[in-house]
């Protein structure tokens, strides 16, 4: 075919990708000392199947319990907050480069999503939510008959 | 941002690349680090979601620290990707200590993908308190 596969495209480096996070760094970088979260934090994959959707964030250190995840038909809300380290008298840093503060981000799916049956996952700072389909939402087959 | 001692450092020429190169070919990612000093330790936290116990790797060599940590990618049978905002890599930096830090005594945590390090500084490095007497 023509057109290379994207597939392989992506094995070899997506541009957008590597731009947003360039612009990410570019942000972090002027943003002064101490960090509040980006308004685009965090950064999400979407993974879509025929009958259900992944999403993945990497949120290190965030308290599990905190986190609120809401669903409304096709849109998917997560917000939650990082507590930076209390320093106590006569410590001081001398990096800080980590973010805190509290996040917002809500994302549309590309279908309707069952939302009494929406699970989340959070394991070594990475948060995984899977979002089924929903049944009224999902494709009919049509047959085709012959005659 | 005030760097008030000067007891770690970035150790020269990882920021921009890695100087050895890793046999797998992964994008290999700058940890983002909060350290601050105690009166006793230095204490480096270092952000490496996807990180674990089993794949983060410590190294003292003369004097440079270098954090290592491998995630697993994680390839989701059947599914297509439709929205990639991050991509999943290597974490690897490196920074210098000074002789103050005691390396016997490194003591390390993996926890929710934050690394935290606790860096004891050496006896003679403690800070003593000196008694300025009137003349």
């Amino acid at each position: 075919m023509f057109w290379p596969a994207f597939r392989e495209m992506r094995r070899i480096g997506n541009p957008w990708l590597e731009m947003e996070r360039l612009h990410r760094e570019m942000d972090r970088l002027f943003s002064g000392a101490s960090l509040p979260f980006a308004q685009n934090f965090p950064a999400l994959n979407l993974w879509t199947s025929e009958n259900d959707a992944i999403v993945t964030a990497e949120l290190p250190g965030i308290d599990a319990d905190g986190l609120e995840i809401s669903v409304l038909d096709d849109t998917l809300a997560l917000s939650g907050s990082r507590t930076p380290e209390e320093l106590k008298e006569g410590e001081s840093y001398h990096r800080q480069e980590r973010g805190h503060g509290r996040f917002t981000r809500t994302i549309t799916l590309p279908f309707k999503v069952n939302a009494d049956k929406v699970e989340a996952v959070y394991e070594r700072g990475i948060l995984r939510i899977t979002l089924p389909r929903a049944e009224e939402d999902k494709p009919k087959k049509i047959k085709v008959k012959s005659e | 941002m005030a760097v008030t001692s000067k007891e770690i450092q970035e150790y020269p020429g990882t920021s921009q690349a890695v100087e050895t190169e890793a046999t797998r070919n992964r994008k290999i990612y700058l940890p983002r680090v909060d350290i601050f000093e105690t009166s006793d330790a230095i204490v480096l936290i270092a952000d490496m979601p996807g990180v674990d116990e089993n794949s983060v790797t410590i190294t003292l060599e003369r004097n440079v620290l270098t954090l290592t940590g491998s995630p697993a990618i994680e390839h989701l049978k059947g599914y297509e990707i439709a929205l990639a905002e991050y991509d999943v890599g290597d974490y690897q930096r490196s920074f210098s200590l000074s002789d103050e830090i005691d390396g016997e005594k490194i003591d390390a945590v993996v926890k929710n993908g934050v690394l935290r390090l606790t860096l004891p500084k050496a006896e003679p490095a403690k800070a003593r308190k000196i008694n300025v007497k009137a003349a």
